[in-house]
């Protein structure tokens, strides 16, 4: 059973994060040896070549966003856009109101700002429910509206079902009320189509690390006008990024983020399809050799190289440890450090059994054939062994229906 | 997350795994835990007649340390008579399995597996605390006919 190590691990567990793509090191590498001056040393050539690169950079990633590079910040990452994108706009904001719409199935980097916010006392927080495919509608978020509304924030895919939030009817919306319209397009950039005017949002927060770029650096788009949005910083020290983010920037991972975003957007309309396909492959086979098996998210309106599936009756955390050769992660409680299951399936309804016994797997751009159709082969094979040792699946065999059961749960 | 050796070995080499027949009177089946908290244990033992155990089986809805703690479960109370069985810690799996203290609750769900094996074996025998040494002060003694060997 033991499987041979000697093979490299299968990687799909790209939404976690991404192997650097090569030629994004080869762009950051003379910025990590040779070329290593401060982008705001304005009185030598090692400070000209770094701001150069920096502004290079943020041409690429406003190509990527359909907008101006002057309406770019860098960040540390996405977490540190979100953070700087809520806090920023509620204390801006402050005199023209309080509240703040948002949804259950937010990164933690959003909903743990909302809260602490909250908490504070500076904002109120409607988180909207998604329905059970993980989607929020543009009627739900107009209902939540209320006169002090200042603004809304919207991922435009989730990270664990990879299911797309309507973004473009909500910008719509936002537009019309004139409420300030935030979307984390982490998952999304590269990934599918997203132009911060069709879309018509406010400010977007992305991070390298998901895009086959460095860890440690990010980008906030902030939009200049109609509306024009000015933020509170976070980051307080010199007034880098037009006064949005104090600090020395980091240079080779603003070059690295940059030529990411120059990838995706040269090769993302044969990435995403590229990815479809395996997606639907994968999926596939696995659904074909095995039954009780349940999508998580929306089954149209998802990313193209994300499937995370429930395969009832068999826990998360034995899946992946039947597996060792396939990188993957789980929503059961068992891989969480605080014991919980996945918030993100609870808020969809699926009930907790299913969150336990979920895998997420996300395709990448270096996922070939032959990785899917070996992960799915030992998914499969752990599956099917697991299910032998499994009481639940016993039961349902014998036509037990789970649900009348009453379980005495000791501890 | 890091196993320990006794836990892959487990999880990769279960022992026991499998059902007995819930219906015979030998037979002591416990169900602990709930799909819900993702951690289901069945426990099945079957006591011969001078009330030894000499089979167990298990089945485990659950992470690697939970199955491992419910395989290590059937392997210590074969050849063990109930009263002794009744005597496992789960303390003395965390130990054996060197568990985390992440992973503790699956200890204790192994125990409690245990006992409610036992304890549904006892209620189905419950007219015959026959077994040879030993009782624990069990209430059915006080009303004991005398019988032969009450198990058929």
């Amino acid at each position: 059973m033991t499987p041979d190590m000697s093979n490299k691990i299968i990687y799909l567990d790209n939404n976690a994060t991404s192997p650097l793509d090569p030629r994004v090191l080869d762009a950051m590498m003379p910025f990590l040896t040779e070329k290593y001056g401060n982008a705001a040393s304005r009185s030598h050539q090692y400070g000209w070549d770094a701001d150069e690169a920096v502004q290079k950079a943020r041409e690429q990633v406003a190509a990527l966003l359909g907008a101006s590079p002057k309406e770019i910040i860098f960040t540390s990452g996405a977490t540190e856009s979100d953070n700087l994108a809520v806090k920023g706009a509620v204390e801006m904001l402050a005199d023209k109101g309080r509240h703040v719409i948002t949804c259950a199935t937010e990164h933690k980097a959003i909903i743990d700002t909302c809260k602490y916010l909250e908490s504070k006392g500076v904002a109120d927080i409607t988180f909207l429910a998604p329905d059970k495919f993980g989607r929020v509608s543009a009627k739900q978020v107009e209902e939540a509206i209320r006169d002090d509304t200042i603004l809304i924030t919207l991922m435009a895919a989730n990270n664990e079902i990879g299911s797309l939030h309507p973004i473009a009817e909500i910008g719509k919306l936002a537009r019309e009320k004139g409420i300030w319209f935030h979307s984390d397009a982490t998952q999304a950039v590269g990934k599918v189509p997203f132009d911060v005017n069709e879309m018509q949002v406010d400010m977007v927060s992305l991070s390298a690390h998901k895009i086959y770029g460095p860890k440690g650096v990010g980008a906030l788009y902030v939009r200049r006008r109609s509306p024009r949005v000015r933020l509170t910083p976070t980051m307080h020290g010199g007034g880098h990024e037009r006064g949005m983010r104090s600090g020395t920037l980091n240079v080779p991972g603003i070059v690295g983020l940059g030529e990411a975003c120059q990838l995706c957007k040269d090769e993302f309309e044969s990435e995403a399809a590229r990815e479809l396909v395996l997606r639907n492959r994968l999926e596939e086979k696995i659904t074909s050799e095995l039954d009780h098996v349940e999508l998580n998210g929306d089954p149209e309106f998802r990313l193209p190289g994300t499937v995370n599936l429930s395969f009832a009756y068999v826990e998360g955390e034995s899946l992946i440890m039947g597996v060792p050769e396939v990188a993957v992660s789980s929503g059961s409680a068992c891989t969480s450090a605080s014991l919980e299951p996945s918030y993100v399936l609870r808020a969809l309804g699926v009930g907790d059994e299913l969150a336990h016994s979920s895998i997420r797997f996300s395709i990448g751009r270096f996922t070939t054939e032959d990785d899917v159709d070996r992960a799915a082969e030992t998914i499969i094979k752990t599956v099917k062994r697991l299910r032998e040792m499994s009481p639940l699946y016993e039961m349902v065999q014998e036509g037990i229906d789970l649900s009348s059961v009453q379980w005495g749960a000791e501890h | 997350m890091a196993y320990s050796d006794k836990v892959l070995d487990h999880y990769e080499h279960p022992r026991n795994v499998g059902s007995l027949d819930k219906n015979d009177k030998d037979v002591g089946t416990g169900v602990v835990g709930a799909p819900e908290c993702g951690d289901v244990m069945k426990l099945q033992i079957k006591v011969s007649d001078d009330g030894v155990i000499e089979d167990a089986k298990f089945k485990t809805f659950g992470c690697g340390s939970a199955i491992a703690s419910s395989s290590l479960a059937t392997e210590w109370v074969k050849g063990k008579t109930v009263d002794e069985a009744l005597e496992i810690r789960n303390t003395d799996i965390v130990n054996e399995l060197s568990l985390p203290p992440v992973k503790i609750h699956c200890s204790v769900l192994a125990e409690d597996a245990i006992r409610a094996a036992l304890n549904d074996y006892r209620s189905k025998n419950d007219d015959a605390p026959a077994d040879q040494g030993a009782e624990q002060g069990d209430a059915a003694a006080a009303h004991e006919t005398v019988e032969p060997e009450s198990k058929a």
